[in-house]
């Protein structure tokens, strides 16, 4: 038997495949809405990964230090790493700023770390480690910076000496890696004048500037000077044991918080992501029902074309089920042009896209099964139309 | 394949639109006989009735009463004796409209073809009986054409080799004529009249154009929903040139 619906087709076939093309761009923003929600999760993930840690040790009661600001004593980490079970541990500073990049900046987040513990960056793509003590940095390849550029963070000037690949944010931001003790310095650096008018505000103090303790005043003013404080301390713990066995008595003895990889992992992923999750989410019911009007659209006109001709198929014994096969095969045709357009526009304009769009086949896999199914559906408007065509109607009168 | 021994017997038909005051009777009582191998017309006004007769014939609108015997079946006696009536209409009856109403996206051969391929027939079977009635009907060599490429002329007789595709043993044609001038519309009578004669089939040619009334030996006028028979000139049209 012939396929009507296959010659239909070929017989207008420009028609037919840019209809196809039309649908597959708004089947490809479809896709690349779903990669960005992957690119999200993937860049949760990627943040877990770098940090290298298997705890997350922060301030009390909160959920730093990615979802929510978490301040402890850099001295904290001592006391941690005398605790059963912990490996190694060390302190981190995160903060996101704008970092200067020739006359436009860039948005990264600084991380402070300890060389050779875990917040350190993994595996270099270019340069080399960090070897001194201070000013020197090492960016994630996003940035934009080479090997040899200089950054400059609040009042200093660093020189980038390594590049690394995937250290980003949980919001897609790369990584520059500094010197923790720069980095404390960095992140809560006051400016010159602000310092100035605290100093002048202590000195004018009765209760800080006393005549019989000379040493006061100045101790007073290097206290507010300098910062102690990191946003968390990330811990390893040793081979083989249970994280949360080694979490509970941080948690108990050290009255701090406590956070093992799956809970931050839920941390990040279903609260801190969820709200643009929600947003994608949106967006993608939005653009199926808009798929499927269109394809609904398309497929019902082109069918009110044919009603004449179906008239005469309908009168010339064609049965209602070859007649619905044609109009449902062409809807499926249009739908998998649209989705062979869509999956290659995704994948070819996915890397210029700002932030990380991971295309998963799965992913792939689904959308071509939901696309099937909305083409399937949107014919059916068309298929009523056709099967309620009289097939007196081709006979005048 | 066999030709058909019977043609189309129509006793008392009647067709009645509507109930009670409203009630409109616009089939009142038909009789017609076709013979195979022959063209009848049918003839009337607008209104007399002939497009309800030729639904009823063609199995679209069931009738009120009567009975239509085709070929050897009867399939209507007050009421369809068949369940199918899209199979009565592919496998016992051909259709020819005022326009060819082609299927735009088959080619001239498919087209052809179609109907024996709906009732079952091989692929290849089907093709060569479409090649075959193209040939008869000369547009052999536009086989493989789309019915954009065609001529008005080409087009009918492709419609025609379609009515004959499954050999039924009636076709009807409404007004296959009305938009051609009077050379086409003659050339198209000689090949009805021919296809009549080769296939053994019943022909019945709904009309009003004068062009072609002197061509019917026999003719059905209908008024007032019912039929009446009389002798037709029965003019030869051999000298008429082949549709182009």
């Amino acid at each position: 038997m012939i396929s009507l619906a296959g010659r239909d087709i070929l017989h207008a076939w420009s028609r037919f495949v840019l209809t196809g093309m039309g649908l597959g761009l708004l089947i490809g923003v479809t896709l690349s809405m779903a990669g960005i929600y992957r690119g999200m999760v993937d860049d949760a993930g990627a943040l877990l990964d770098n940090s290298g840690a298997d705890l997350w040790v922060v301030q009390k009661d909160t959920q730093g230090p990615y979802a929510e600001s978490s301040s402890l004593r850099d001295d904290v980490v001592h006391s941690v790493r005398g605790m059963p079970g912990v490996a190694r541990a060390a302190n981190v500073t995160y903060f996101t700023m704008q970092v200067a990049r020739g006359a436009r900046d860039v948005r990264a987040m600084v991380v402070g770390f300890e060389p050779g513990l875990p917040g350190a960056p993994g595996e270099l793509i270019a340069g080399r480690r960090i070897t001194r003590s201070h000013y020197e940095a090492v960016a994630d390849v996003k940035t934009g910076f080479a090997v040899g550029d200089t950054i400059r963070i609040r009042r200093h000037d660093y020189t980038v000496v390594g590049l690394t690949r995937r250290t980003v944010s949980s919001g897609g931001d790369p990584m520059v890696f500094i010197p923790l003790k720069d980095a404390q310095e960095a992140q809560f650096l006051k400016d010159n004048d602000a310092i100035v008018n605290e100093r002048a505000r202590s000195a004018a103090n009765p209760a800080f500037n006393r005549p019989g303790l000379p040493g006061l005043l100045e101790a007073i003013t290097d206290s507010q000077s300098s910062n102690h404080n990191v946003n968390a301390v990330l811990v390893q713990i040793a081979p083989g044991l249970d994280a949360e066995a080694v979490a509970e008595p941080i948690r108990r003895w050290k009255h701090l918080t406590v956070f093992t990889r799956a809970q931050m992992e839920e941390i990040l992923v279903a609260k801190l992501i969820a709200t643009s999750a929600r947003q994608i989410g949106m967006f993608l019911v939005i653009l199926a029902v808009v798929s499927a009007a269109i394809v609904a659209f398309i497929i019902y006109t082109m069918t009110l074309g044919k009603i004449r001709e179906i008239a005469v198929l309908k009168l010339i014994g064609t049965r209602n089920r070859s007649i619905a096969g044609m109009i449902l095969q062409q809807a499926l045709g249009l739908g998998l042009i649209g989705f062979m357009v869509g999956k290659t526009a995704a994948t070819l304009w996915a890397p210029i896209f700002p932030k990380y769009v991971l295309l998963l086949p799965g992913d792939a896999l689904r959308g071509f099964v939901v696309v099937m199914a909305i083409c399937a559906l949107a014919s059916l408007m068309a298929i009523r139309a056709a099967l309620k065509v009289d097939p007196a109607a081709a006979i005048g009168g | 394949m066999t030709h058909p021994t019977h043609g189309i017997r129509i006793e008392g038909l009647r067709k009645r639109y509507g109930e009670g005051d409203t009630a409109v009777d616009a089939l009142k009582d038909v009789n017609m006989q076709v013979a195979p191998g022959e063209v009848v017309g049918l003839i009337g006004p607008s209104g007399s009735g002939k497009s309800t007769l030729l639904k009823c014939l063609g199995a679209v609108i069931e009738p009120t009463a009567g009975r239509m015997i085709l070929g050897e079946q009867t399939i209507y006696d007050n009421g369809w004796k068949t369940p199918d009536l899209r199979a009565l209409r592919r496998d016992h009856i051909g259709f020819v409209f005022q326009a060819p109403y082609l299927i735009p996206f088959l080619n001239v051969t498919d087209n052809v073809a179609l109907l024996p391929m709906l009732a079952g027939q091989k692929n290849a079977v089907a093709r060569a009986r479409a090649r075959e009635l193209l040939g008869a009907l000369d547009v052999a060599h536009r086989a493989e054409a789309q019915p954009s490429e065609l001529s008005g002329g080409e087009q009918q007789r492709v419609a025609i080799a379609r009515a004959l595709a499954n050999q039924p043993p009636v076709i009807l044609a409404d007004e296959p004529t009305a938009p051609l001038d009077s050379e086409r519309a003659l050339a198209v009578m000689r090949i009805l009249n021919q296809m009549a004669a080769q296939y053994r089939t019943a022909i019945i040619v709904v009309t009003h154009d004068e062009k072609i009334i002197p061509t019917f030996r026999r003719i059905y006028h209908i008024r007032d929903g019912k039929t009446h028979e009389e002798a037709g000139e029965g003019r030869a049209i051999d000298l008429a040139p082949a549709l182009a």
